[in-house]
């Protein structure tokens, strides 16, 4: 988690002041999260799907504030985060592309797609995102959309009955 | 009330929503408009049909005229002939459904024909954002019954004599489970309902929370008033959007009806459920560790006993029931415990519903009643194999379940039948596999994803698992050893009686049932270094057909490592020892010359 944490940030008069300012509104933004949940039983896992589905990552930041709110030890939420698929602790691409990789997709030749993906993108494996920052790939289980297998995801957007050839075709339209 | 002469029924699952039926909708709404017809036509946004793999489905009634694959530039035509002028458009009708130019009904397609459709009963009928059609479909109705007319043991009683199951994949029965929890004495209860549904293949759950919700709500509040509870938890997987927020809207809807909440009609019963997100770990689906996700920490398992009917949630006690078995429970209040037993085997009562998918024609949801042939439902139902191949194997149960040979296709399919198979129900995912499916690949498969979801708590499961799927890996390479077999039996035995819970207990089990069937194809991988069905690529030979080869050299230019040799218009040769077995050749083959074997 190398991110630059809010609490010390910069204050030499360089850039990152500026980003201090998107950092403070983001956390802003994180205490409401961690408010609307404090009082239901065993909030956190509601907490952090939340800080995924606005902030697309969870923000070191983020993290330290809930640990403080809910006086719970910072490795004990680092322990729930790293263990659901679902979060991530590293900023995103711009649009994720998920391949299902269930075992309906897997018979129907899914990982000739993934592979197509990843030679397209020219990325190493599952979880990464492209040098321009513009696509993170990463393999997912069953979309339960069995009748079209095999399919991908690009941001919620469902693409069903592929083969590699269509793949180009369909990344040029991000 | 208004009265339409004509319903538009459009499926709003998953499968038809990203094959665009939501624009259809609105098509459907703007035409309709513009012709006048909006007051005497309605459009209805349902959940799933089942038949999904002919996605987008409309089906207009009264005349039960349905449509596949439509796109939305079709709803112009229906609009104008069918709904205006009465024409059925022919073009567009799913080809079974249509008989020597006479309209069939439904229950005439042989998809089905055979189904028993009760669990999904209101699934492609209602829409399941409006708590006024569940209510006109008998809704709530049992819920009334039991707050007035029942005692909570005699609810229980009733559940037990209905035999039911639990559909979430071990079949413990339902109503004993109820008991354990009713006989706990402690001031807090928790009544869970399992929409974790992480088997890869499976959809059933999220079929039933898309297209009836209220279902699994109204049988949570019976099942708290059996037990004494007042609250009940939902955890369901946050990569279930639509569901998700089709419960949400059920939820806030029987709220607003005095259906969920203080002192339900007036019997002075509180019952409330809240949502929670699961966030994508598969060992979520056993009940210790969905109750520690649901309280916010690490999804582990913790060992039993304690049971969760003693010390569950919150160390409280709590019942945990899957999707698929609350919705049986309402029809089971409201036509009594005899009527269930009626439907099934024996030992299993009721209906299941499979999740076919997989190299098969019809992929989509079934309901059969228990009992029912796995040839039946691949053949009849399932409408068999496509492009001519052979079929090879069904796998039942996902991860934890196994796969049942050609030569087992006559069993009546139930709880116990499975597992003498050496496989099992699991929560109904059926993949169909053809004569090109490697059975040892499919048996790395699952390992592969059973090794990422181990929660690494018991070292059987986090290290055994391993082992076993590095020689599965040695074998698919080609590098198998005599003795491997042996190995992974030995493993599997001592993983599967000492691992804490049941995904690491049932984990070696694609790896036993594809032995225990397919033991050839093993043998072959490790002995004769070959892979029978050509998925291995490791052990593939690519061979070049001299009499269909026409020398264009294409392949040898393409090719990354150089193997391919020879003169232009003269068939080419492929030096194997250079060969990095990519493939690449034969896909650039425009006379089909390169095969692998």
């Amino acid at each position: 988690m190398s991110e630059p944490n809010v609490n010390n940030g910069c204050r030499c008069g360089c850039d990152a002041g500026s980003k201090m300012d998107v950092q403070n509104s983001k956390l802003k933004e994180a205490d409401e999260i961690i408010y609307k949940h404090k009082t239901q039983k065993g909030p956190l896992l509601s907490i952090l799907n939340e800080f995924q589905d606005s902030f697309g990552y969870l923000p070191r930041a983020a993290l330290e504030e809930t640990s403080k709110v809910l006086d719970m030890p910072l490795a004990e939420i680092y322990g729930v985060a790293t263990f659901y698929s679902r979060f991530t602790l590293k900023p995103r691409g711009e649009h994720t592309i998920s391949v299902c990789l269930g075992t309906a997709c897997y018979v129907k030749g899914a990982k000739d797609i993934f592979d197509e993906l990843l030679k397209e993108l020219k990325l190493d494996g599952s979880g990464e995102t492209t040098d321009d920052g513009k696509f993170t790939l990463e393999a997912t289980r069953c979309l339960g959309c069995c009748g079209l297998s095999p399919v991908m995801m690009i941001d919620g957007e469902v693409y069903g009955r592929l083969t590699p050839e269509k793949v180009p075709e369909i990344l040029k339209k991000y | 009330m208004e009265m339409y002469r004509s319903h538009i029924m459009i499926c709003k699952g998953t499968g038809c929503s990203s094959s665009n039926s939501e624009q259809i909708a609105k098509n459907f709404e703007e035409e309709l408009k513009k012709y006048n017809l909006d007051k005497e036509v309605m459009v209805e946004r349902t959940g799933c049909f089942g038949l999904c793999s002919l996605g987008p489905v409309v089906i207009v009634y009264p005349e039960a005229a349905f449509y596949s694959q439509v796109k939305p530039e079709d709803v112009h035509e229906i609009v104008t002939e069918h709904l205006l002028k009465g024409r059925v458009v022919k073009r567009l009708l799913y080809h079974e459904a249509v008989e020597e130019g006479r309209l069939k009904s439904l229950n005439e397609v042989n998809f089905y024909k055979k189904q028993v459709r009760q669990v999904l009963r209101n699934c492609g009928v209602i829409n399941p954002e409006n708590i006024d059609e569940y209510i006109a479909f008998d809704g709530y109705k049992a819920l009334t019954k039991v707050l007035t007319q029942m005692t909570p043991q005699e609810v229980i009683d009733t559940i037990k004599k209905s035999g039911l199951r639990g559909r979430g994949g071990a079949g413990f029965p339902t109503g004993v489970k109820w008991q354990f929890a009713a006989n706990s004495k402690d001031d807090q209860k928790y009544v869970c309902c399992n929409a974790d549904e992480g088997d890869p293949g499976a959809f059933m759950d999220r079929s039933v929370l898309e297209g009836d919700p209220h279902s699994v709500l109204e049988a949570m509040a019976i099942a708290g008033y059996a037990i004494g509870s007042n609250q009940g938890y939902v955890y369901v997987r946050a990569e279930y959007p639509i569901a998700v927020k089709r419960l949400k809207i059920a939820i806030g809807q029987a709220r607003d009806y005095g259906l969920l909440g203080k002192n339900i009609m007036n019997t002075g019963f509180d019952f409330d459920i809240d949502i929670r997100l699961g966030a994508g770990a598969f060992v979520c689906g056993e009940e210790t560790a969905l109750m520690r996700s649901i309280e916010g920490k690490r999804g582990m398992p913790t060992p039993r006993p304690p049971f969760p009917a003693v010390k569950g949630l919150f160390g409280k006690p709590t019942i945990l029931n899957n999707v698929e078995t609350y919705a049986n429970i309402c029809q089971i209040i409201l036509k009594g415990p005899e009527w269930f037993a009626s439907i099934g085997t024996e030992k299993s009562k009721g209906t299941k519903i499979f999740a076919l998918g997989g190299k098969i024609n019809n992929t989509g949801l079934v309901e059969i009643p228990m009992g029912t042939t796995m040839r039946e439902i691949i053949f009849d139902i399932g409408g068999g194999i496509p492009n001519g191949r052979k079929f090879k194997a069904a796998q039942t149960g996902g991860p934890s379940g196994g796969c049942i040979p050609t030569s087992k296709l006559d069993v009546p399919i139930d709880y116990d039948n499975l597992i003498a198979l050496g496989s099992m129900m699991g929560s109904g995912g059926l993949i169909v596999m053809d004569d090109a499916t490697c059975m040892v690949d499919i048996a790395r498969f699952f390992l592969e994803f059973t090794v990422d979801e181990s929660c690494g708590k018991c070292t059987p499961c986090r290290e055994g698992i391993k082992r076993m799927l590095e020689i599965l890996e040695r074998i698919c390479t080609g590098k198998g050893e005599e003795g491997d077999i042996e190995k992974l039996e030995t493993l599997a035995r001592n993983i599967k009686n000492s691992a804490l819970c049941g995904l690491g207990q049932t984990a070696p089990n694609p790896v036993l049932s594809t032995l225990k069937y397919f033991r050839d194809e093993y043998e072959a991988h490790i002995k004769e270094k070959r892979c029978p069905a050509g998925v291995c690529q490791a052990l593939l030979k690519f061979t070049i057909d001299e009499a269909l080869c026409k020398g264009c050299g294409l392949c040898a230019r393409n090719c990354p490592a150089g193997a391919i040799s020879g003169k232009i218009k003269e068939p080419h040769k492929i030096d194997q020892s250079k060969c990095l077995k990519c493939g690449l050749c034969m896909s650039k083959c425009p006379f089909k010359a390169i095969s692998k074997k």
